[in-house]
């Protein structure tokens, strides 16, 4: 699923059209495959998904799977490493729903603290939780250590 | 209920109030005894080894009249034996009027704080904070010389100093002009720097401490660590740069006050302790006042 070398953009007319499902569009160009893997879709292939990378007019990804919707949780997943992807969701070939992710100001037990020596990565009784911002990228701060995590924040997702 | 966890947790008023009531116990803190605390019972947790910051909660809780319980030996104590912080600060909470806790993980001050029903002081979460040892150095700082608008120099270790970090945040607070004085293996990660300019406070930075030394009001010294170098030779010539003596002070300003948090390896040469700058020992005494504070506001 390699975007082509040669950059056509017609890339998106050479995907079938879903008859039922959701479009996750304008993903953050290079984030596709970890949208995949948020919806669990890199491990079990039951779903019928199209990904288009790299969109060469304005850098985006686009990811479409027939007959699924998505679950609250990984639209908040989706939110952190892709703060203005869109969910559309596809009925009888139409958009009939679409709506933008939210990215929420904090989270709990979703990512994992990058500090090896952050209290959340023992045995303690405690999830890890993150105060997030936006600047010009996501950034996640730990309400234990105080350590960010802006890059590779799909990485520590749970 | 009051934790005190960070010092970014406190705003200027706060910090200044508890500076207020250090000043207010300071002579108690020397030679007296109240009765403030009497019938308290602290609990200090110590799972790192520590000797300045336990000793100086220990007399800061007896001047005040209150007793102390403690851990003992770590080796013997059922934390070792594997029970989890979590459940060691519910049963000590229940024991306690108020925890001091050092641990080696990051943020297991704040993780205490939620399983407590006392207030839980942090006393050093490994490289994390510190904010018992920033309010004594300001407490120095006010007392030795001036808070407000400081001319200060940290010096030496400014990349993994949790003492500088909290320290540099806190003097943000209060103006200050800050150098930022380091070899280059060392200098104050980016991020950090970022939110000092941020906070609108002006920092010089340089790796020569004699462009610094003659213009500023606090020189404060952090210990250089032989771990951070790769080789002898090249922690040798940055100690070597660095190192404070008689011949470094000859024009400094009159009013110069020298910290340092101590322990001490080689940043000072024993031939300054004598100077009227070199305020090191104080600044470990103030500990004492400070900590009172902030056991009486805790607890009071
Ligand atoms: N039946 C379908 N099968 C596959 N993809 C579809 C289908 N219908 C729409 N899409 C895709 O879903 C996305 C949203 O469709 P829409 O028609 O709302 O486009 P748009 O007007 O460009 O929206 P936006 O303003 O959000 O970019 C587009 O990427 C579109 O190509
Ligand atoms: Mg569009
Ligand atoms: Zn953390």
């Amino acid at each position: 699923m390699k975007p082509k070398p040669d950059g056509h953009n017609d890339r998106e007319l050479r995907v079938k059209r879903i008859t039922n499902g959701t479009v996750i569009d304008h993903i953050t160009a290079g984030q596709a495959l970890n949208v995949l893997r948020i919806l669990g879709i890199m491990d079990r292939l039951e779903e019928v998904v199209s990904v288009v990378m790299n969109v060469s007019d304005r850098k985006k990804d686009i990811v479409k799977i027939e007959g699924r919707e998505l679950k609250p949780e990984e639209v908040d997943k989706i939110a952190l490493i892709s703060p203005d992807a869109t969910i559309n969701i596809i009925r009888d070939y139409e958009v009939v729903e679409k709506h933008r992710v939210i990215l929420p100001s904090r989270i709990e037990g979703v990512v994992r603290c990058i500090n090896p020596n952050c209290i959340t990565n023992t045995d303690e009784p405690v999830k890890p939780k993150f105060v997030i911002s936006r600047g010009e990228r996501v950034e996640l701060h730990c309400m234990y250590c105080g350590r960010v995590i802006a890059d590779r924040i799909a990485d520590f997702l749970i | 209920m009051q934790h005190v966890i960070t010092i970014q947790d406190f705003s200027r008023d706060e910090i200044d109030r508890i500076l207020d009531r250090a000043s207010e116990l300071e002579p108690v803190a020397h030679t007296g005894s109240s009765d403030a605390l009497s019938g308290r019972i602290l609990a200090t947790l110590f799972y790192e080894p520590s000797t300045r910051t336990r000793l100086s909660f220990d007399v800061a809780m007896k001047r005040l009249g209150g007793d102390v319980i403690d851990l003992g030996a770590i080796e013997t104590s059922s934390a070792v034996k594997g029970e989890n912080l979590a459940d060691t600060i519910s049963v000590i909470s229940g024991y306690a009027d108020a925890i001091v806790l050092r641990h080696p993980k990051e943020g297991a001050a704040r993780m205490a704080s939620e399983f407590s029903s006392v207030p839980v002081i942090n006393a050093g979460d490994g490289a994390g904070q510190h904010p018992t040892q920033t309010l004594l150095d300001l407490y120095t700082i006010r007392k030795e010389g001036k808070l407000n608008k400081a001319k200060i120099a940290l010096v030496g270790d400014l990349k993994y100093s949790r003492t500088v970090h909290s320290l540099a945040h806190a003097l943000s607070l209060y103006d200050a002009e800050i150098y930022l004085v380091s070899p280059d293996q060392l200098k104050m990660p980016d991020l950090m720097k970022g939110g000092l300019i941020e906070s609108g406070t002006e920092i010089v930075e340089t790796a020569d401490i004699d462009d610094v030394i003659d213009v500023v009001d606090v020189l404060y010294l952090t210990r250089i660590q032989k771990e951070r170098f790769p080789d002898l030779s090249e922690y040798q010539s940055v100690v070597g740069s660095y190192k404070i003596t008689k011949e470094t002070l000859k024009d400094v300003k009159d009013n110069l006050i020298i910290m340092h948090p101590l322990p001490r390896e080689n940043e000072i040469d024993p031939e300054v302790d004598a100077s009227r700058h070199a305020i090191y020992f104080r600044q470990s005494f103030y500990g004492v006042p400070v900590r009172m504070a902030i056991l009486s506001m805790v607890m009071g």
